[in-house]
């Protein structure tokens, strides 16, 4: 039923597209010389590509980009030009490149590709860049100005100044100069050069780097290759200042991972410090908990082939019911028999995370299931040449954040969580003022549960998702959560954290394992010393 | 109140005849334990004759692998004793004791590496293979002295013992107890597993210690090797349960099990607790090495995997599943447990888990142990 509704809407969307794109073209001139380069000779394209180019239409670009990665194909019966990506069995799924839309297969012998020899190439390169500093889009203009970055040949450089009277957007303009100064460093004149360098100064792209390293090389004798001293002092200092950026943003770039760690942690312990924190439950089935979560991604991608874009909200709330139901099945069937003996709870839960991880070898085999990225989490944040984010990182960071908040309004702010805490302080005399305290139990125990499910759709964004999964995670969750103080859900947050840079900050210095190790003994000394954590629960007791 | 009550009366009326010999105390009052005793030696009779001086072709013939196997079984009930006496007594539940086992096993696998001498496949007389094959130049320090079996035994007792030691001292002085004490237990353990996975600890990485030749000067292969190996697990195992029984029939046990039922209340009435618990802790981590010493001939082989935290958590069932706090149970369990893996994963390998997992969740449930910890834990 789902599935039919999103077939209509996107039915409904689709629509209107395709009914323009039936629309002939046969009056268009581009249509027109399109018709003609089908029939150049090879020592006449060229010309021929000069004249498309002069045409000065967007939709020129595709099919010369086609034709520079070698996907443009000439139908024999008719003539026609056509973009072909290349399936099974000798067949091309082809597109027309003006049509856009209709895609048909053909048999490989009804085409035959459009040849383009080394010299055409460079011309195809020039003519597309071109095409795309003409555009209408600026984002356009500025990428088609990156790509020129560094190619210093004479037809870029005639391109470049001829760009550099037309544009309009300073973004754009900084680019085209940067790619100016870079051949200006060839020139014979010490000032242009000095002047380069100056311009070239703070720009991040590997290109530039290389190109003032080059400057500065030393020729076999010691000296610098750059003669002028002055060009060549200001070129140290640049590279100098470029290396500095670089390490600030490695920095960065650790502090990043450390978060992306952190926060996975955070996700995996989060649920541990209900049921551990609120209950005193040592919960070892919590780890298999999250791989039922990952598990119940695969299948909703399983189930949902063609709608990976929306497979993980549904498997997000569909993760924290199975899981949940799951905890809740194990709070009743086993844990509530054995409230006050917290070491046989431990053994029991055990018990059950190794009948899990069975089960879901026996049904889904013992090979790793690789889950699909959907498009918005794949992909990275550019921030600059030197930095960037990977969505499905920063997504995720953000999404324990946001279960994190949720779930502290949920303890802080409603009835059921004032029930939780009630029960959690002082049992007996919750009971006494009429909290039910078995389904209060049960229900923290699934709440706690149903995050793990949340955790492990999470999860299954980032690694393989396996019948081991849980066990990865779960001496890792118990460090984070006794690390940060047990029933203290801000200290859950900060441990996790803390324990995600300092693994990500030892790395780099002492390697993954042996990070992994220190951080493993810092927490069993530190564990020595504070017994009850970085936040330790208010109150006193003793047996 | 009432069940530490009743644990403290049922040690108090033991049978007068051993207080007048000293020497009888650990077998008074044992018929159970007693049994097993009977029964290990009868079975080393058994074996004895049956595999060295029955003819093969015999229908009493007892082959070899099963003697090994046995033995193997025996090694690890040692290891499951040593569990019961801390947690069946102290009310210590160490989810890493896997880690002792382990490192009385490299111990051991050192010494035997050293054995094989220039008969190894790069026929290097002073490197083992693992490090010709890493280009290392020269014998790191740490294992110098290894090829003496006697520096192998101190070490055996030594490597668990001191580890023990220093991490109990830590543990118990500043009072870490019950659930928080198993987990770091187990991080302990994990660390050392992913501390014996580096090739750079020198202690063969991921393939850890293998392909031994010969003890002492025997042959590894040798039918009357296997036999000595299976009596020396034996008689290991006899004499640990005696000494275990010993010590908690001694006023030292009364007070481990006083502090397992109220460590607070022992606290107050005036005994270190903490001194008591680490004593016991090493004794018990000292066994856990010999253990994993016999354990490592006998299978051949020894690697990080040992150290795994599920062989540790694994353990625990043994002891839980035999009865806690009898010592018999334990050694009961284990042989239990291990006959029906062995079983299982050859007939039935998918079954073993869910098996097992059953396992923990029925033996938790419903056998019978000791319950008198409970309230030490939930303060």
């Amino acid at each position: 039923m789902y599935r039919l509704i999103i077939a209509l809407i996107l039915g409904c969307i689709a629509c209107p597209w395709l009914n323009a794109a039936d629309d002939p073209l046969a009056d268009d001139p581009l249509s027109l010389q399109l018709g003609v380069l089908a029939q150049t000779k090879l020592t006449k394209m060229p010309a021929q590509i000069e004249v498309l180019v002069a045409l000065n239409d967007s939709r020129v670009v595709p099919v010369l980009q086609a034709m520079l990665d070698g996907r443009l194909y000439r139908r024999k019966s008719d003539n026609l030009l056509f973009i072909g990506v290349p399936g099974d069995d000798k067949s091309l799924a082809i597109t027309n490149p003006l049509g856009g839309s209709e895609t048909t297969v053909a048999p490989a012998s009804d085409l035959s590709r459009v040849a383009v020899n080394n010299r055409m190439r460079g011309q195809l390169r020039l003519a597309i860049a071109q095409l795309n500093l003409a555009s209408e889009d600026e984002q356009q203009r500025f990428d088609a100005a990156q790509e020129l970055l560094g190619d210093v040949s004479p037809p870029v450089i005639a391109l470049l100044n001829q760009v550099a009277q037309a544009e309009s957007s300073e973004r754009v303009l900084a680019v085209v100069a940067d790619a100016q100064a870079l051949a200006a460093l060839q020139q014979d004149d010490a000032l242009i050069r000095l002047k380069a360098v100056e311009q070239l100064t703070g720009n991040l792209q590997p290109v530039v780097l290389n190109a003032l390293q080059s400057l500065t090389a030393l020729d076999a004798g010691g000296a610098p290759l750059e003669s002028d001293p002055l060009v060549y002092k200001r070129a140290l200092k640049a590279i100098a200042g470029i290396k500095q950026e670089a390490e600030f943003y490695s920095s960065a770039e650790t502090i990043f991972f450390g978060l992306s760690l952190g926060s996975v942690l955070l996700l995996s312990a989060i649920g541990l410090a209900i049921t551990f924190g609120v209950m005193g439950v040592i919960n070892m089935a919590h780890g298999e908990l999250i791989m039922l979560g990952a598990y119940t991604t695969y299948v909703v991608q399983l189930v949902l082939p063609n709608h990976l874009e929306y497979s993980l909200l549904v498997a997000v709330p569909l993760a924290f019911v199975v899981s949940g139901l799951v905890g809740v099945g194990i709070e009743r069937g086993v844990i509530r028999f054995l409230y006050g003996r917290p070491l046989e709870t431990l053994l029991a839960t055990f018990g059950i995370s190794l009948i899990l991880q069975q089960a879901v070898r026996s049904i889904f085999s013992p090979l790793n299931r690789s889950v699909a990225n959907p498009e918005w989490m794949s992909g990275a944040l550019q921030l600059n040449p030197l930095f960037s984010l990977t969505y499905n990182r920063l997504y995720i960071l953000v999404f324990s954040l946001v279960v994190f908040f949720l779930l502290l309004a949920l303890l802080k702010r409603t009835r059921l969580g004032l029930q939780f805490r009630a029960v959690a302080q002082n049992r007996a005399m919750a009971r006494a003022m009429g909290i039910r305290s078995a389904w209060v139990d049960a229900m923290t125990f699934g709440l706690g549960s149903g995050i793990a499910g949340i955790a492990g759709v999470a999860l299954s964004q980032l690694t393989n998702v396996g019948p081991n999964l849980g066990q990865a995670y779960i001496i890792d969750s118990f460090m984070v959560v006794v690390f940060g103080g047990v029933g203290n859900l801000w200290g859950t947050l900060v441990s996790a954290f803390s324990l995600g840079m300092a693994n990500k900050f030892i790395e780099p210095v002492a390697g993954a394992v042996l990070a992994k190790i220190l951080v493993l003994i810092f927490i069993i000394l530190f564990i020595q010393r504070y017994p009850r954590g970085l936040f330790p629960q208010q109150g006193r007791s003793v047996d | 109140m009432t069940i530490s009550m009743s644990a403290a009366t049922s040690t108090m009326s033991m049978d007068t005849r051993a207080h007048k010999n000293p020497l009888l105390l650990p077998f008074a009052q044992d018929s159970w334990g007693n049994s097993l005793l009977f029964v290990l030696v009868v079975v080393c009779v058994l074996v004895i004759v049956g595999n060295l001086v029955v003819p093969e072709g015999s229908a009493l013939h007892v082959p070899t692998w099963v003697v090994t196997l046995v033995g193997k079984y025996l090694a690890l009930a040692l290891l499951a004793l040593s569990v019961d006496l801390i947690w069946g007594y102290a009310g210590i539940l160490s989810l890493g004791h896997g880690a002792f086992f382990a490192l009385g096993g490299y111990a051991m696998g050192m010494y035997l590496m050293r054995q094989i001498g220039d008969r190894g496949v790069y026929g290097n007389p002073e490197l083992p293979d693992f490090m010709v094959f890493l280009n290392w130049q020269e014998l790191p320090w740490y294992w110098h002295g290894f090829d003496q079996f006697w520096f192998a035994l101190v070490m055996v007792l030594l490597a668990p013992g001191l580890l023990a030691y220093v991490f109990g001292w830590l543990a118990f002085r500043s009072r870490v107890t019950g659930v928080y004490l198993s987990i770091i237990t187990q991080a302990l353990t994990y660390a050392l597993l992913l501390a014996f996975f580096r090739n750079e600890m020198g202690f063969g990485g991921n393939n850890g210690l293998t392909d031994f030749k010969d003890i002492l000067g025997f042959s590894l292969k040798a039918d009357s090797t296997r036999v000595a190996l299976f009596v020396s697990s034996a008689m290991a195992l006899a004499l640990g349960y005696i000494l275990c029984r010993w010590v908690t029939r001694s006023k030292f046990g009364r007070v481990l099990v006083a502090v397992r039922d109220a460590e607070n209340r022992t606290r107050f009435v005036g005994y270190k607790v903490e001194s008591y618990k680490l004593a016991v802790f090493v004794l018990s981590a000292c066994i856990a090495g010999i253990a994993g010493a016999l354990y490592v001939p006998q299978v051949g082989i020894i690697n990080p995997g040992e150290f795994s935290p599920l062989n540790s958590i694994e353990l625990v069932i043994w002891v839980a599943v035999g009865g806690r706090g009898t010592l018999y149970g334990a050694v009961v369990g284990a042989l239990l447990v291990n006959y029906l893996k062995t079983y299982f994963t050859g007939v039935l390998p998918e079954v073993w888990l869910f098996f097992l997992g059953a396992l923990f969740v029925l033996a938790t449930m419903f056998l019978p142990g000791h319950r008198g910890n409970t309230a030490a834990q939930a303060g």
